[in-house]
């Protein structure tokens, strides 16, 4: 499992790259991306592309992130999900809180 | 001039002139056998099989030239020299003691330098000889052996790689070996649910070396398809195996496509092929494009799955193809190229004889030269699924006999808590109800919230009102990282129970553990509180879940998942 970070040229959207299972093992590295990003940084997208897994933790830690990008005003994307963490997403209402596309 | 010691068979009518030779080769180290004329040679040569005959070219009853002869049949593949000892001179003679088989002459009076020489100089060429022959044997009885071998090999190869349904209504397919194995591999499989998986794969090489990745490939496409697999776990795990038992820059160029006969649609997944075609009933053809490495290439984390999805109506033909059939070459040296084959496509009148008429173009093409890769090519059809011809086939059913009806216990205790996934171990057994694969992410995440549950807030009592606040999440896991290294006694208990219904079944999962346990009246009552960053796992069973009750001081969950397949 690995998190790997890159920004957008003017430096306002950073995406943040889950590879393998996203659990409670993921949890520093995950934080570190976001909470070390640039203050220009007003937008963030998730990208599960190669997320394998998530679990309820991970929910917590995506939780967590949405406070930091400032709550109900955050603007947090999580993209590119496969079949079953799109399920776990759903089944928890995660798209009322997020854009999930 | 050192020489070892011979068996010499001397044959001459003179007995001086025979005694004076027999005296000179015994001086000189070696056994002598001697002959008055022919017929004695022969019997002699018979009796002590002399490894060098010196004879006299004229003798009563039989002469030299004659017992030349026998004696050279006798000898069979055997090197045995014949030197004739003449007074003779004129060419005529001596070129008759080389028909007659003989190797050399030696004239009257003896030289016994030239003679020893003589000795030496043949008794080194009979051991050559017999080096060369015994090589050759050796050889022979390899090459046999290698060919044996090989069949059998080839034997067990077909039988992996071309057993499952590629006999069905709906395919039709080519397949040429350059040798004895195929580089090419091509296999197709129904799936439990209905449907089915193809796939095409030309690995790097030809041969041997070609063959020994095609059979774990073929061993996973067979064993997963049957077993419910999706097209992407399967590729995912031949992709790795691949990876791993290959070495670098051996791979497998492969199109695998997973074919729905139910709603009409194809899932496509292309890695390092020739663009596969989907040839429409009203001419349409769509061309799909590998974007994908091939496999055996990356590794797991970076292997992609993605697929193309089409409709396909019935009549709606698919091709795919090594890269054989494109790049096969004519006595001039061009190859038949894409346009070639997309013209063929274009002049098609009916689509039933398509794959003949690329077939033989490809082969008229060709014409008499010799193939310079495998050529394979498959096509496969869209027609409804009980036309396929393949009731009654043996293929996957042995799958389906999986177990339904059980019930295990399984506890971990201490260390194996601390350094086990059992979860793996787990999913394993279970997933060995046929038609329950489907469902393996919801059982997965049900099994992971519920171990993580009692691990965490049971065995290492930690509390999730911790995680709160953002500190309090990052505290929560660094304490159950603390308690983990530290906690004794501890033990989980895992009772998973299955029941097969008319369709699908229940499965029930009972999981205890040696914590506190807490006051659930709460959660049994379905007021579920979720507070701050926590508390999701258990909705997210919840609803999956049919039943899920705590039981005893909290520290027993009980839940049901009833599954019916799609």
């Amino acid at each position: 499992m690995s998190v790997t970070t890159s920004k957008s040229a003017d430096g306002n959207v950073i995406n943040i790259r889950i590879q393998g299972r996203f659990d409670f093992s993921s949890h520093q590295e995950f934080r570190d991306a976001y909470e070390n990003a640039d203050d220009s940084v007003k937008e963030y997208l998730i990208d599960m592309s190669e997320t394998t897994y998530l679990d309820s933790s991970a929910l917590g830690m995506l939780l967590l992130l949405r406070d930091f990008a400032g709550g109900d005003s955050a603007k947090v994307t999580i993209s590119n999900c496969n079949h079953d963490v799109k399920k776990i997403l759903t089944i928890s209402n995660f798209e009322q809180l997020f854009t999930i596309k | 001039m050192s020489c070892e010691s011979l068996r010499i068979l001397i044959a001459d009518d003179n007995d001086s002139d025979r005694m004076i030779l027999q005296a000179i080769v015994k001086r000189q180290g070696h056994q002598v056998v001697a002959a008055r004329d022919g017929v004695e040679a022969i019997e002699k040569f018979k009796e002590c099989t002399p490894q060098i005959v010196l004879m006299d070219a004229l003798m009563p009853r039989m002469d030299g030239f004659e017992a030349a002869e026998v004696i050279k049949k006798l000898a069979g593949e055997e090197l045995v020299p014949i030197i004739f000892l003449t007074s003779l001179t004129d060419a005529e003679s001596l070129a008759r003691c080389v028909d007659a088989g003989g190797d050399d002459f030696l004239s009257k009076p003896y030289n016994q330098i030239i003679l020893q020489a003589k000795i030496s100089a043949f008794n080194r060429m009979r051991i050559m000889h017999s080096t060369l022959q015994e090589q050759r044997d050796q050889i022979a009885e390899n090459n046999e052996h290698l060919l044996q071998e090989q069949q059998v090999a080839k034997t067990v190869f077909d039988n992996v790689a071309h057993m499952g349904c590629l006999h069905a209504r709906n395919i039709k397919h080519l397949l040429s070996p350059l040798s004895v194995f195929n580089g090419d591999v091509l296999l197709a499989c129904q799936k439990p649910s209905g449907g089915m998986h193809v796939l095409l794969g030309d690995f790097t090489g030809h041969g041997l070396p070609a063959a020994i990745g095609a059979m774990p490939l073929a061993e996973i496409f067979y064993g997963m398809t049957n077993k419910g697999f999706n097209m992407t776990d399967v590729l995912r795990e031949i992709n790795q195996k691949l990876k791993n038992i290959l070495p670098v820059g051996f791979f497998c160029c492969s199109c695998m496509i997973d074919l729905d006969f139910e709603n009409q649609d194809i899932d496509i997944w292309i890695g390092g092929l020739p663009d596969a075609i989907l040839y429409r009933t009203n001419g349409d053809v769509v061309k799909i494009k590998s974007n994908h490495l091939p496999l055996g290439v990356l590794s797991t984390e970076r292997f992609n799955v993605d697929t193309y999805k089409f409709e396909m109506r019935p009549g709606d033909r698919f091709y795919m193809w090594s890269d054989g059939i494109i790049e096969s070459r004519n006595e001039a040296d061009d190859m038949f190229g894409e346009s070639r084959l997309l013209e063929l496509f274009q002049q098609n009148q009916s689509s039933e004889q398509l794959f003949g008429e690329i077939q033989s173009a490809v082969q008229q093409f060709i014409g008499d030269k010799e193939h310079d890769d495998d050529l394979t090519m498959v096509e496969i059809a869209m027609m409804p699924e009980h036309e396929l011809g393949l009731e009654g086939s043996k293929v996957g059913k042995s799958a389906l006999k999986g177990p339904t009806n059980w019930h295990f216990t399984y506890e971990m205790r201490n260390e194996s808590l601390r350094e086990f996934n059992a979860l793996p171990l787990l999913m394993h057994v279970i997933m060995e109800v046929p038609g329950l694969r489907s469902f393996s992410g919801q059982v997965y995440t049900m099994l992971a919230e519920l171990m993580s549950n009692a691990l965490e807030h049971g065995v290492l009592g930690l509390d999730s009102k911790m995680k709160q606040t953002p500190a309090g999440f990052a505290a929560y896991y660094m304490a159950r990282a603390e308690k983990l290294k530290e906690f004794n006694d501890g033990w989980i208990k895992i009772m998973v129970d299955h029941q097969p219904l008319e369709k699908g079944g229940v499965l029930a999962v009972r999981v205890e553990d040696s914590g506190e346990g807490f006051d659930y009246s709460d959660f049994n009552n379905r007021k579920l509180v979720r507070t701050g960053y926590s508390g999701r796992g258990i909705p997210l069973i919840g609803s999956l879940c049919r039943r899920l009750e705590y039981l005893g001081k909290g520290n027993i969950v009980e839940v049901e998942f009833v599954w019916r397949p799609e």
